[in-house]
């Protein structure tokens, strides 16, 4: 008799609530396996470590950071080179590795990951044969046996947890330092995120509001524009294959006209993929077509959840490698006030564009 | 003398309990709000030729006065006991009513456009439902949120309805009709504006709807396109975008708005369903209280000497409402005359 | 860089806040009944040009209204003129007349 439950809340108090609100789970608090990502380590390598130190300095957490660990197979996955049972095995493996480090409480640090992760389980659940299949394919191949997670969440429902935390202990707040005002910040939250299964996104996938709660606390104002949900345009096979990019920058330069008539400062993504390609997409639609979407500077800085939190906290944006990103930071970090060596950003700027331009 | 008790005093109520008094059967209506009409009082003019809501409601301004009505207003019922004959029913502030046949005619609520929260209402000020169009309509005064009047305004077909999304499958019926009376009130008061109605399929039941249909067309210019909107979202001039399929053509089409109308449906309210689970009364597989059967028993319950009355079974026009209340007003005599069981 | 080409999905949106509605608005004032349809598909069905050609008229009809009118002449001249579909269609549209009609505002453009 669930139905009656659902009744009795809907009091006319209740009615005025916005629905989504109600997408809460349980994000574990402490003794965090860490999960990382295979793609952010190139291109944004300061991210990842900058959550770890987040947690270690900040919030005094306590992890472990397995090197045994490999891959998720999620964009063989995606990209159809990957057969489920392989992916299967190799996810198993990896909880098998947890087990035996003593932790229960997966953290995964990138969203295609997260979305695997999640899909796995459901599918051990629904069809629990598949999981027999799994045990004893892991049991064959490595003698290794597994238990699930207890916990499940993504690095940015941590962050997301201890915003307020974060916050408190925070340098700078995302407020312009000449003018005073709140700077405008553009969520983008991975797909693989929320939208496959609404309910392990916070805030669900129409509105998912683990960004943008943490923009609201840390100062900032969140832009809402047309193309919000709309997908960044990394799309395993429309950028793996060369003939098909066109479709990948075509959505990105859909956000990007979208959002632009907003001017916004910053665009904050909880996704490798998304970042990777707001990123770099902006730099190759100013190459190919002249056309910057910032009111000034090269373009909006693009920035992950645990950068700018480490940012925010005090962090120095050349430890955390801000250097990498394509689209230049440097205007957010003048906006925000930053005190840094900048003569050592610009240094290690150039070099990194200049091997990009080598490759 | 027999006692009755209607629950709901909406125009179902209101014209079983007309009928019984003039059959001189003395009747309790209770009604939960400090006023009798119901839902009726949302609509300022009814379809399908525009008569005003008033003009049904008259009917029923006498009864009141009627010596042999027993009205309880802000009551609600929490509780029959249907233990022993004649029934005695419960009221939330511990009054005992005995009666010998009890007429439910609790009706319906409207859908709660938030639930789909991708329209975007209670997100975007300019997204409203036809509720709120109606009481707009009423003003003669249709407005956005922002004071302008709007230049486009679209009227969006099956919001909770014909959506397993949000557990309503079935047609609300009233809807497809009620946008296209409001479309054409709308060109009427702003005959400037670009009125859209974006729809699946355009049900046109009644004997004269599709005149009117065709009329919208005609006469006022109103454009129909298929397909159901997939999104709102909303541009730094607070304007509105929606995206949908023009399914005739096969193409995704993209829209600029000032307002966007959401053609709710009915469905069961959350007072019925609450009433039908405390009483084990049967619900259907839709929400909505179950009758005997679909054919000739319609207002009938599973329970001897238990009715239903109007929308407390499915969604229905004011017509059918008025229609299904005589016919188990009859029900009801025959009943108590102990003609039939 | 030369090697990514930009896909202009956005063309294959209708977009409604950019359309092309003067040979529509002309149309409508020249055969009012144009506006009436109900996209049902009896005239395409019945259209002696459209079982030996890819002619669709009620296609024509939609694509006008979304201000589509693009290759539209040449679409038109598969049309014979028969008048099945004005016969048969249910909201006693014109067809004929419309179809009339818009070849002579195009070639009235064109001439102007």
């Amino acid at each position: 008799m669930t139905k009656i439950a659902d009744m009795t809340e809907n009091s006319p108090e209740q009615r005025k609530k916005i629905y989504w609100k109600d997408y809460i789970k349980y994000i574990p608090e402490d003794d965090y396996f860490f999960f990382r990502s295979c793609i952010r380590q190139t291109f944004f390598p300061g991210a990842e470590q900058a959550f770890l130190a987040i947690l270690k300095n900040n919030l005094h957490k306590n992890y472990f950071d397995d090197p045994r660990l490999t891959t998720c197979t999620g964009i063989g996955y995606h990209s159809d080179i990957i057969p489920l049972e392989t992916l299967h095995t190799m996810i198993a493996r990896h909880f098998s590795i947890m087990n035996e480090s003593g932790y229960s409480n997966l953290v995964i640090s990138c969203v295609t990951t997260f979305g695997v992760m999640i899909e796995v389980l459901n599918t051990w659940h629904e069809f629990p044969e598949t999981l027999e299949k799994a045990r004893e394919n892991l049991q064959k191949t490595t003698g290794r046996t597994f238990e699930l997670p207890k916990a499940i969440a993504h690095a940015s429902d941590i962050i997301y947890l201890y915003r307020d935390e974060i916050a408190k202990q925070s340098v700078y707040k995302l407020i312009n330092k000449e003018t005073g005002k709140p700077l405008k910040v553009v969520d983008h939250v991975g797909c693989h995120y929320a939208k496959i299964f609404p309910h392990h996104g916070i805030g669900g996938a129409e509105f998912p509001k683990v960004l943008s709660e943490m923009i609201k606390t840390w100062g900032g104002e969140v832009v809402d524009y047309p193309e919000r949900r709309h997908c960044c345009g990394f799309g395993f096979r429309q950028y793996l294959i060369k003939e098909s990019r066109g479709y990948s920058l075509t959505h990105a330069q859909i956000k990007f006209e979208s959002m632009q008539p907003f001017h916004p400062d910053l665009i904050l993504t909880n996704c490798p993929g998304c970042n990777m390609f707001m990123d770099r997409w902006q730099y190759v639609i100013q190459e190919t077509t002249g056309k910057v979407y910032s009111s000034s500077g090269n373009g909006i800085p693009v920035l992950t959840y645990e950068e700018l939190a480490a940012l925010l906290l005090g962090y120095d944006p050349v430890q955390i490698g801000l250097f990498m990103h394509q689209t230049d930071v440097l205007p957010l970090l003048e906006k925000l006030g930053i005190q840094f060596n900048k003569n050592e950003y610009a240094k290690l700027r150039e070099e990194s564009l200049d091997l990009a331009k080598i490759l | 003398m027999k006692k009755i008790v209607i629950i709901g005093g909406g125009i179902a109520g209101l014209e079983v309990s007309r009928l019984l008094l003039q059959e001189g059967f003395p009747v309790t209506l209770i009604e939960k709000s400090s006023h009798l009409g119901g839902n009726i009082r949302n609509y300022a003019y009814l379809f399908p030729d525009f008569t005003p809501s008033e003009e049904i409601l008259k009917n029923y301004t006498s009864l009141p006065g009627n010596a042999d009505l027993q009205l309880l207003l802000n009551t609600e019922i929490e509780k029959i006991d249907f233990s022993s004959r004649p029934y005695t029913l419960f009221s939330n502030d511990g009054i005992a009513i005995s009666a010998d046949s009890i007429i439910i005619a609790t009706g319906y609520q409207i859908f709660d456009a938030r639930l789909k929260e991708e329209f975007g209402y209670g997100i975007y000020d300019g997204v409203i439902t036809s509720v709120e169009m109606e009481k707009m309509i009423r003003e003669q005064h249709i407005v956005t949120p922002y004071g302008k009047a709007p230049r486009r305004i679209a009227f969006i077909h099956c919001v909770g309805s014909r959506d397993a999304k949000v557990g309503n499958t079935y047609c609300s019926r009233l809807c497809c009709i009620t946008a296209i009376k409001q479309a054409i009130e709308t060109k009427k008061l702003l005959p400037q504006a670009e009125i859209f109605c974006f729809y699946i399929d355009l049900r046109m039941y009644g004997l004269t709807f599709e005149e009117l249909y065709l009329n919208a067309q005609k006469e006022y210019n109103i454009q129909f396109v298929r397909g159901r909107l997939s999104e709102t979202s909303e541009m730094i001039d607070k304007r509105l975008i929606i995206k949908a399929e023009d399914t005739l053509i096969g193409r995704p089409l993209k829209m600029m708005t000032d307002m966007l109308v959401l053609m709710v449906g009915m469905e069961a309210s959350n007072f019925s369903k609450q009433f039908a689970y405390h009483n084990g009364l049967e619900i259907g597989e839709h929400g909505f209280f179950k009758p005997l059967n679909q054919f000739n028993a319609r207002g009938k319950s599973q329970k001897e000497g238990i009715y239903f009355a109007g929308t407390s079974i499915g969604p229905m026009s004011v017509a059918e409402t008025i229609e299904h209340a005589q016919a188990t007003a009859l029900s009801t005599i025959s009943y108590l005359k102990g003609k039939e069981n | 860089m030369a090697t990514f080409d930009f896909l202009e999905i956005r063309h294959l949106h209708i977009d409604y806040d950019n359309l092309d509605q003067e040979l529509l608005n002309e149309v409508i004032r020249e055969e009012p009944s144009f506006q009436w349809c109900i996209s049902c598909g009896c005239c395409t069905a019945t259209c002696s040009a459209g079982n030996h050609t890819t002619f669709n008229i009620r296609r024509i009809s939609l694509i006008l209204r979304r201000g589509e009118v693009e290759g539209l002449e040449e679409e038109l001249k598969k049309c014979m003129l028969c008048g099945k579909c004005t016969l048969v269609c249910p909201r006693d549209i014109q067809l004929r007349n419309v179809v009339m009609n818009i070849k002579k505002i195009i070639l009235k453009k064109k001439t102007a």
